[in-house]
């Protein structure tokens, strides 16, 4: 059971220490610079298919081999692209923000953004570092 | 071919009693897994996150079984068969939109919230209206899709069990209806979660075995394939070229793009694939969930794309359009010509368990959300005795049973798309939901104000759109049926000519979200801010599996 309310498990100061630390800093910029110009990039690529789907069908219908057109082809791009970025992401993720996540969650769960206080108090703490 | 008109004349086709037993066997094993799976449902984390405990392979099946609903088995195919090319849009808006959760929510939704999309979306802002706001766009959302299921069902049932006269019909919607309810009261989301999974396997390996029929007939050529549908389709119609249904005017190509953008958004504030990312353990088995997810959903839809195409070639868009159910009778009536009574059989049964299975989810869903977020935070300010949120969870899954009911008796008549259905309740999803979603977790001057402009404003702004447009009247009479394709027939009050509100909605709802932030006086909440960011990208603090 968990009580209804929020568990805190840490105190907001910490938070906010957590939060300016500079390898948080670097977590998320490592998260946007994948995330953020990715997103952009698959999207405007889903666009301009659909935009050319819609105003270039002549385009589109330029058979390209049998019955198989260009517009057949692109789709079936779409999911390939699709495919591609996931495995990138995975990539990216595995490689360059897990490992600061994870030594940062490390920390956050002994206490070791709490200014001024000493050895994690086991009662609070406790019950997170599980898992 | 000749078997088939006739027996589509008379309104059903195969065997009724061997598709009726195909699927009382899939009733009747998830019923059980659903009984064992109530053992274990104790917490309110049990009962809407399955104790945190389903495994990132598990979760990802499970998605693609929520996700992949008879509008992606019945209305994508059918569209295809139908449109051709035009149908296969759907397929990849719905599957390149599973990359904006991939990257920028899953993850850090899964870190921040408990149960409901309410909890992060509140979490940084004053929780009442703002929670309340968040519930009332999940049930809007909830109930279109719901809608959308049992539009289908209604189709199916007249297709494939031999019901006729409307009695009849809405007695089988009832028992579809009170499946479902058990599902949900007694499985709570682990027994839905199970159902899911065996859903998507069956219909994964359901359309496998079709993709693969009709290939090897073609000699496993694709070019082939495409010839047979393009000889076959309505006379005049390229079905290989884009532009088949929404290229005929200025204004259907704006709607075509509209849909496209509605669905690439709408996936990530989908309250009910939202809710499964709670029900992993870890950050890393959400994200684990949604590769497996987008691989499982890709492969399908490029089976649709097979079966569309297999439908056009073989059974013929004419024969497709006649047949009750219309177009999204394009799956089963390809079944039925490949393999005749017993892989239809299948492919019915395997239709209505994914009705059940994602109807079901719904509700889990949107009960859910009235329980967490409106009984328990904002009517009871969190003071619920224990399993008192759960047990209002449970009455309200038994409303929404109840209303899903009504709603699927009415859709009986209805002949609209599926997916066409379901394309509005993204086109909800995506304007009331996602940008709030995304201000909450990149915007750190977002505030209170912001997010109910943008969610409110996204929502009635999409709802009113879609009231006034032809989806609802207006729409000119079909010379085939006599009637027209929208809702209300014989009167017109419609002024918004899109039938997909998205492109006007989306936008709005961001820009919304940033004229109510940026003209509040209310500074953001600091504190909560650093708390939602670190907990967000670090994994700190969220609920881990709860032990049995």
């Amino acid at each position: 059971m968990t009580p209804p309310d929020e568990r805190r498990l840490l105190t907001p100061e910490e938070y906010r220490q957590a939060q300016d630390s500079p390898e948080f800093v670097e977590l998320k910029r490592r998260f946007r610079r994948f995330a953020f110009p990715m997103t952009v990039a698959f999207l405007s690529w889903y666009l301009l298919y659909v935009l050319l789907s819609t105003y270039a069908p002549d385009l589109m219908s330029t058979r390209v081999f049998g019955n198989v057109n260009l517009g057949l082809l692109l789709g079936l791009g779409q999911f390939l692209t699709t495919f591609v970025i996931t495995h990138l992401y995975v990539a990216h993720a595995n490689r360059q923000t897990d490992p600061i996540a994870d030594e940062m969650r490390g920390r956050l769960e002994h206490h070791e953004y709490a200014r001024g206080t000493e050895a994690p108090d086991s009662s609070v703490g406790g019950g997170a570092t599980r898992g | 071919m000749a078997d088939l008109v006739t027996a589509a004349d008379s309104g059903t086709i195969g065997e009724p009693a061997v598709n009726i037993s195909i699927f009382a066997v899939f009733v009747a094993i998830t019923l059980v897994i659903t009984f064992r799976a109530s053992r274990t449902n104790k917490s309110a984390a049990d009962y809407y996150a399955a104790g945190r405990n389903i495994s990132g392979t598990q979760n990802g099946l499970a998605i693609a079984g929520d996700y992949l609903s008879a509008a992606s088995f019945l209305g994508i195919a059918g569209a295809i068969a139908v449109f051709g090319y035009d149908g296969f849009l759907y397929s990849i808006g719905f599957l390149v939109a599973w990359l904006v959760a991939l990257l920028l929510v899953a993850e850090l939704m899964r870190n921040t919230a408990r149960f409901t999309m309410a909890d992060v979306l509140a979490f940084r802002m004053r929780q009442g209206p703002v929670r309340t706001a968040a519930a009332i766009s999940t049930l809007a959302v909830s109930l279109f899709y719901l809608l959308a299921q049992m539009s289908g069902a209604g189709g199916l049932v007249t297709l494939l069990l031999g019901v006729t006269g409307e009695a009849a019909q809405a007695l089988v919607v009832v028992l579809v209806g009170a499946l479902m309810i058990i599902y949900v009261l007694v499985g709570g989301m682990r027994g839905t979660t199970y159902v899911q999974i065996i859903k998507a396997s069956l219909l994964i390996a359901g359309a496998l075995v079709m993709t693969l029929w009709v290939l090897a007939l073609y000699g496993f050529n694709l070019s082939a394939l495409l010839g047979a549908s393009v000889d076959n389709a309505v006379a005049g119609r390229d079905v290989l070229a884009p532009g088949a249904q929404y290229g005929a005017t200025d204004t259907s190509k704006l709607d075509f793009v509209s849909l496209g953008l509605a669905l690439v958004l709408g996936t990530a504030g989908l309250p009910h694939v939202l809710m499964r990312f709670y029900t992993v353990p870890t950050a890393k088995d959400a994200r684990r969930s949604v590769v497996w997810a987008i691989w499982l959903i890709g492969i399908f839809y490029l089976f649709s794309l097979v079966i569309g195409y297999g439908a056009g070639a073989l059974v013929g868009p004419d024969t497709i359009l006649a047949a009750p159910g219309a177009v999204n009778s394009a799956a089963p009536l390809l079944a039925f010509e490949l393999g005749g009574t017993i892989l239809l059989g299948i492919i019915a049964g395997v239709a209505f368990a994914t009705i059940l299975a994602v109807v079901a989810g719904l509700t889990i869903t949107a009960s859910a959300s009235f329980a967490h977020d409106v009984y328990a935070s904002v009517i009871k300010k969190g003071k619920v005795p224990p399993n008192g949120e759960v047990k209002v969870a449970r009455i309200t899954a038994v409303v929404i049973g109840a209303i899903s009911i009504g709603l699927g008796i009415l859709a009986l008549q209805a002949g609209l798309n599926i997916a066409f259905l379901v394309a509005l309740a993204f086109a909800v999803a995506a304007s009331a939901n996602l940008p709030t979603i995304l201000y909450t977790l990149f915007w750190k001057r977002f505030t209170t104000q912001g997010a109910l402009w943008s969610m409110y404003g996204g929502l009635i702004a999409c709802i009113t759109l879609i009231i006034f447009s032809p989806v609802v009247s207006g729409a000119p009479i079909v010379e085939a049926t006599g009637k027209s394709t929208s809702l209300i027939q014989g009167v017109d009050f419609s002024w918004f000519p899109l039938n997909n509100p998205g492109l006007v909605s989306i936008p709005l709802s961001f820009f919304l979200g940033w004229l109510g932030t940026i003209l509040s006086k209310e500074k953001p909440d600091e504190a909560k801010w650093a708390e939602l960011e670190v907990r967000a990208f670090t994994g700190i603090g969220a609920e881990k599996a709860v032990q049995h």
